[in-house]
């Protein structure tokens, strides 16, 4: 099958719709397929043999954040001609409210085109960004996925029309086969994400840590993410201090590492969180995670029965839990064993399969995907032009 | 100069009515063309569920009896394909549960899936059942949005969907086999 992918964020900018595209793409080159995908970049030497320059982003507000986004002429025709010498079997926007190349793609496509949402988005941010202009895309779309609940709502409530459930995946393969990093003096605990922002949690953990430390004096807590240590761990006290590890940003393969080597890691996030794809993360690299009790986390854990869970901001708690797991090797055991059968659901290898579904149902008895010249005078005149050209 | 404001107005007005008349006019023809499609890719899935378990029950994978009940319910579905939409819909939900009492559970697909002379068939007919119900989904949220847009006043009055015909959504039972999705 022939499948273009529109991403509408910058791809070498890290974030979670860009991974979901590189996953998705990859998966589906080793199932077979022939996959293209069309993002904004900065620098189109980053792009890997599959991806093709959709232009330059430019930093806007949406969504309630600062989003580089790509739109305008040069990209409008760019997506065109990608659209017309693609040959695409199905069209796949992701975003497709986002004033990006989805929507783009939505207005210069015709024939099978499936969405994915990922973020909610308030209704009156969904006016302000033009609700019409939105519609006349989202009317082309023949089918509908959110990646949570949450996406789900948005699409039910405010835009009308229902959505399939496909869950986020994780490449399962990367990490299950991940060598330990290295070895560490003691029992390791991991933490993972932006050391400075107030809800993923850190705080609570160190609080927790010194309790830990107290009790097992070889413990190493060890920081995976990007942040200045020294600001964030400014009124740590040396001793402790000591027994803290910072690897600072690692790549795919170094988290991978990284999460192999732990014997605990904590998600001590306070919020904001929808899905939690660090923990199936964590889960497929054998690690035990032990996380708040979050909705999104509870039910990635299974309800507690695949990781240890305490309640949101409760270091007394996080430092009791981590002690008894550290001193208990069979529940470590337990719970890797459970992490991996649960993350088997997520695996990209079965979401993938799920995907395919969706796109056979809407391209059965199809003829692919053609540029759409309806409203595109200029357009109509120069292409019959190239046509003669061609056949002549 | 009074007079001529008021015909510089009425032409802007005139001009807007109309663009948003041919913008709406446009959208209909999007939403057609889209259930038309829809409509076609169900049909196609259906067909293709019939066919793959007439193809079963011909090559010995359910006993006896069991092959019997689903050969009849699948002819019954293709016969009804060329009728009118709840026809078809009753005959292919009887397909639907005669398939969901014949794989109640992932055991039985088990054994049916040792007994076919070719194990992707059982695979087959998952995914084939999988994409009826997806199909059927995508069609009738397709429908959804067109009737929306043709109960609009204007486009009543002005007719603007011309004669084609008021779209319908196709029901019927489409739960997948239990044993099948079961993982």
């Amino acid at each position: 099958m022939k499948i273009g992918i529109v991403c509408p964020y910058a791809w070498d900018v890290p974030g979670g719709v860009q991974a979901h595209v590189r996953d998705q793409a990859e998966t589906l080159i080793d199932m077979g397929h022939t996959v293209s995908v069309i993002t904004p970049v900065e620098d189109p030497d980053t792009l890997p043999p599959y991806a093709v320059d959709g232009g330059r982003p430019r930093s806007v507000p949406y969504n309630g954040s600062v989003a580089r986004l790509t739109f305008g002429v040069k990209a409008t025709s760019r997506v065109r001609r990608w659209i017309r010498e693609g040959n695409f079997d199905v069209l796949h926007v992701h975003e497709p409210l986002a004033p990006s190349l989805g929507v783009l793609a939505c207005w210069a496509a015709r024939g099978p085109i499936v969405a994915t949402v990922h973020s909610s988005i308030e209704r009156s941010r969904v006016l302000v960004t033009g609700y019409y202009l939105a519609q006349t895309a989202l009317e082309k779309i023949s089918a509908l996925i959110a990646v949570s609940e949450h996406a789900r709502r948005t699409i039910v409530d405010h835009l009308g029309g229902d959505a399939v459930l496909i869950p986020n995946g994780v490449r399962v393969d990367h990490y299950e086969d991940a060598v330990p990093l290295r070895e560490w003096p003691g029992p390791a605990i991991g933490f993972l994400g932006r050391m400075d922002e107030p809800r993923k949690g850190l705080p609570i953990l160190l609080e927790a840590f010194a309790v830990i430390r107290a009790r097992i004096p070889q413990a190493t807590l060890v920081l995976i993410g990007p942040g200045d240590p020294d600001e964030v761990l400014s009124d740590v006290p040396a001793e402790l201090r000591q027994g803290i590890v910072s690897l600072g940003r690692l790549d795919e393969a170094d988290k991978a590492r990284a999460l192999a080597s732990l014997d605990a890691y904590v998600a001590p996030n306070t919020g904001g969180e929808s899905f939690g794809i660090v923990l199936l993360e964590a889960m497929a690299a054998g690690a035990p995670v032990v996380a708040s009790d979050l909705d999104a986390f509870a039910r990635v854990l299974d309800g507690g029965r695949c990781g240890a869970l305490f309640p949101v901001g409760d270091a007394p708690a996080l430092a009791a839990v981590v002690t008894d797991l550290l001193a208990n090797g069979e529940e470590r055991a337990r719970l890797v064993a459970a992490g991996s059968r649960r993350v088997k659901a997520y695996d990209w290898r079965s979401v993938a399969h799920d995907l395919l579904d969706v796109y056979a149902s809407v391209t059965a008895g199809q003829h692919g995907v053609t540029e759409d010249l309806r409203g595109q005078i200029v357009g109509r005149l120069a292409r019959r032009r190239t046509d003669q050209g061609q056949g002549s | 100069m009074g007079g001529w404001w008021w015909v510089v107005a009425a032409l802007v007005l005139l001009a807007l009515v109309g663009l948003y008349l041919s913008m709406t006019a446009g959208r209909l023809d999007r939403l057609h063309r889209r259930i038309d499609n829809s409509h076609h890719s169900l049909d196609m899935q259906l067909l293709r569920r019939s066919a793959l378990v007439l193809d079963m029950t011909a090559s010995g994978v359910f006993d006896p009896a069991t092959a019997v009940v689903l050969a009849d319910s699948a002819h019954g579905a293709r016969a009804a394909s060329e009728e009118d939409v709840v026809a078809r819909g009753l005959a292919e939900s009887d397909l639907t549960r005669v398939l969901v009492e014949a794989i109640p559970d992932a055991q039985e697909a088990d054994d049916l899936r040792e007994a076919a002379p070719d194990p992707t068939m059982l695979d087959d007919l998952r995914s084939t059942c999988v994409r009826v119900q997806l199909s059927r989904r995508f069609h009738n949220d397709a429908v959804r949005a067109c009737r929306q847009v043709r109960r609009q006043r204007l486009v009543r009055w002005l007719s603007l969907a011309g004669h084609t015909p008021w779209p319908e959504t196709v029901e019927m039972d489409d739960t997948p086999p239990p044993g099948l999705t079961a993982r």
